[in-house]
């Protein structure tokens, strides 16, 4: 492109990133003449024009650059690895189109680990969500040293989830744990943790609930403090008790938080994979794959049978499981909620 | 999508107009990219003042802080930074992923024993270390487990894992054994003696196992067999094999006497276990006295028996090698001959315990006068240069070997954790190995 056209769009382009060198440049005279003042305008017009209109694109475009480099690619050539053979040393082999995907819906542990990975979904997610919503309201209220106590339960948050999993692992041990001493002081009979499927997923339910809750009941504190006070005046005149004002004030001011914190969670619990993986010495998931998630059956084909291919298929399994559990949760706390907004 | 309101500007715009914003976008773009591509540097090992960087990634303990400063004295153009990880395991996925990748590799990398046959599968990635300084440096059955198909020496021997029996010679006297060293012995020669006895001591102990866990004596009693789960084709034959299938049956016979602890090795239970006397008697390669002494801290009875059921086994013990991505193969590949040495592996063995594989090595003063205050001032280093010179067979260990000893001590698991009958867990073992296959 060059500055002897003037009136051709494409020299405005090169004087938008460069605006000193087009009004200074010499220009020949052989060109139509154009009224120098208007035409500084209508540059210097555009070009704020272009700053208002470009700008945001600009600042926000490092997300999306990375995004397409670190997400987008990573996810689409994972599908392109789906459909070939590709062993992990050995690289791409032949195109073998949704073979993978048979060999996974034809493997009775992907099943298994499908099974587990809801169970430890609808065990770690339900109980954390309402546990942080009862928090965050407790928080909410004129309690001492306020600071202190909401601080306090972002603390198992800040613990690495690799010293979680070894605390946890002492006291959910099968024969000298912790917990089932206790329970045994109270007469019940010690639960084989590492054994009973269902007791595995409250186990390491119980560890996922333990790092996540103190966080989401933190960001669903910060949206209640945003509830204007005399909704609450205006309930308590009215004759609302403290919980009724709970249900019928804050839960609808700060449902979109609320479906914020269920759709993160919900992702976050269908990839569970450090507490699981720890949860033994062996990372499969168990004797019997009682506590196997989907994720660990990935990493389970992809680097210890070493075929990249199928582990490929897993991933897009997994992103399509997510997608529909999350729209589906979307759906479900939009009807709870009651009325659109 | 009703609000008619916002926009006008840019709907009224021409189409050339859009072109150009497109335009716009789109340089900043490649601004972008060049930026981030610009970060790549290169990580060559060659630094300004001429000296040579080489990297040493190990896992677990060899012992090598010391002797890497030693080197880096003796040769002032090298430099040697040791990269250390927790487990094979770890270090096993990050292997793994870089020779998937083609680089990231240390200059040299560590291999345990147990890995080495799927390494050597992909030996084109890795340098060919023969040479005729270090011929006859180690035990025979070491030098073969790091030499692949086609005779190239692949991996330097670092330690071995010959097992002896651990024993608790105080729970022993009460159950009316011997108790002394060389007694001992005479219970541990093969394995009928060492159930039998052990269903003699159940009677008269019956809240103490007799062994660990099903786990450590199936992989013993599996380390002594010449081809478990493959045979020289690398052809899986770990359900056609009677051997397999005879230490799967002697084991789970032995569980429902009451011999195990039915607790799965390494986990939580089985290392409180040690400080509430669960069992007498464990399979114990070097490595174990470590980890015996960790886990019964203040325990006191602990020996260690200069015998094994079946003669000698093998469990563990690792190789250096040099990955072919490595830019100074040969600067490496001498640090790495350098290392295994038997005189430095003494010193290896020294500092962190693991026994050296080198044949010159086991005949070395500094290695069989040492004992172990903690098993009854054992005379460890000689006890375990008899173990070592007794192991005869070592398995052959194929690529899928680690898949199908997981999958076989699984199935074991099972039984100990009473989900599954011991034909049943056959069963499912044998759909796991399908699935391996």
């Amino acid at each position: 492109m060059s500055l002897d056209h003037p009136v051709a769009p494409a020299g405005d382009v090169v004087s938008t990133t460069s605006p000193a060198g087009a009004t200074t440049a010499p220009r020949s005279t052989t060109e139509v003449p154009v009224p120098r003042e208007p035409r500084r305008r209508t540059l210097r017009h555009r070009l704020s024009r272009l700053d208002v209109q470009l700008s945001p694109y600009l600042y926000i475009s490092p997300f999306f650059i990375l995004f397409l480099v670190v997400g987008l690619f990573p996810l689409i050539y994972t599908g392109y690895v789906s459909v070939h053979q590709w062993s992990l040393i050995g690289g791409q082999g032949e195109f073998v189109g949704l073979e993978n995907y048979r060999a996974v819906f034809e493997d009775r542990y992907f099943w298994r680990a499908l099974r587990n990975t809801f169970s430890i979904f609808v065990l770690s997610s339900v109980p954390q969500v309402c546990i942080a919503m009862v928090l965050a309201g407790l928080l909410d209220t004129q309690l001492r040293g306020r600071t202190f106590w909401r601080m306090g339960i972002l603390v198992p948050f800040v613990v690495a989830p690799a010293a979680v999993t070894l605390i946890f692992g002492n006291l959910f041990g099968d024969r000298y744990g912790l917990v089932n001493d206790a329970l045994g002081l109270v007469g019940i009979d010690a639960i084989a943790w590492h054994v009973d499927t269902f007791a595995s997923h409250i186990a390491i339910a119980s560890m996922v609930n333990w790092r996540w809750t103190g966080y989401n009941a933190l960001i669903l504190l910060a949206a209640m403090q945003a509830v204007p006070r005399d909704l609450y005046e205006s309930a308590a005149i009215d004759g609302a008790g403290k919980i009724r004002q709970f249900l019928s004030v804050t839960v609808p001011m700060i449902r979109p938080t609320i479906i914020f914190v269920i759709i993160t969670t919900t992702i976050g619990g269908l990839q569970i994979f450090t507490e699981a993986r720890l949860f033994d010495n062996v990372g499969l998931g168990g004797s019997d794959r009682q506590w196997q998630t989907v994720t660990l059956y990935l990493w389970e084909i992809g680097w210890r049978v070493r075929n990249l291919g199928m582990a490929s298929a897993v991933a897009w399994l997994l992103f399509l499981f997510i997608v529909a559990v999350a729209l589906l949760n979307l759906v479900l706390t939009r009807r709870i909620g009651g009325g659109s907004r | 999508m009703q609000n008619t309101t916002t926009g006008p500007v840019g709907r009224s715009r021409p189409r050339a107009a859009r072109l150009r914003r497109g335009a716009a976008i789109g340089a900043v773009g490649v601004l972008f990219m060049g930026l981030a591509s610009a970060c790549g540097g290169d990580d060559s090992g060659s630094e300004a003042d001429g000296k040579v960087t080489l990297t040493v990634a190990t896992f677990n303990e060899f012992g090598y802080e010391e002797l890497i400063e030693q080197y880096m004295e003796e040769n002032p153009d090298i430099k040697v930074v040791q990269k250390k990880t927790g487990t094979w395991e770890e270090h096993r996925d990050n292997l793994y992923t870089k020779l998937a990748a083609g680089s990231g590799l240390s200059d040299i990398e560590a291999i345990e024993g147990d890995g080495m046959a799927a390494i050597l599968e992909e030996a084109d990635a890795f340098t060919d270390l023969t040479d005729p300084e270090v011929e006859g440096r180690w035990l025979d059955w070491k030098t073969e487990g790091g030499t692949s198909t086609d005779g190239q020496l692949i991996g330097y021997g670092t330690d071995a894992g010959p097992e002896g029996i651990c024993y608790r010679a105080d729970l022993f006297e009460q159950a009316g054994l011997p108790t002394d060293r060389e007694e001992v012995e005479a219970l541990f020669t093969d394995w009928d003696t060492y159930f039998a006895t052990g269903k003699e001591f159940v009677e008269k102990m019956p809240d103490v196992a007799w062994y660990d866990s099903s786990k450590g004596t199936s992989q013993a009693m599996i380390n002594q067999l010449e081809f478990p789960f493959e045979d020289a084709d690398n052809n899986v034959v770990a359900l056609e094999n009677p051997e397999v299938k005879a230490v799967f049956d002697k084991v789970t016979e032995m569980q429902a006497a009451g011999l195990a602890t039915d607790l799965d090795q390494w986990s939580d239970d089985w290392v409180a276990a040690f400080q509430n006397d669960g069992f007498a008697t464990m399979a114990c390669p070097p490595w174990m006295l470590g980890v015996i002494e960790g886990n019964a801290d203040g325990v006191e009875g602990w020996d260690l028996a200069n015998a094994f059921p079946g003669g000698g086994g093998n469990w563990g013990g690792s190789y250096l090698t040099v990955p072919a991505q490595s830019e100074h193969p040969e600067e490496a590949m001498a640090l790495a001959n350098w290392l295994t040495a038997p005189e430095q592996q003494i010193k290896a063995y020294e500092a962190k315990g693991p026994f050296p594989s080198q044949e010159e090595a086991l005949g070395d003063p500094q290695l069989t006068d040492s004992v172990n205050a903690f098993f009854n001032d054992a005379p460890t280093g000689e006890i375990y240069s008899e173990r070592a010179a007794a192991v005869e067979v070592q398995p052959y260990k194929g690529p899928k070997y680690g898949d199908i000893i997981t999958a076989f001590q699984a199935a074991i698991l099972r039984v100990d954790q009473g989900q599954e009958s011991p034909d049943e867990a056959w069963e499912s073992f044998a759909a796991d190995v399908e699935r391996i296959g």
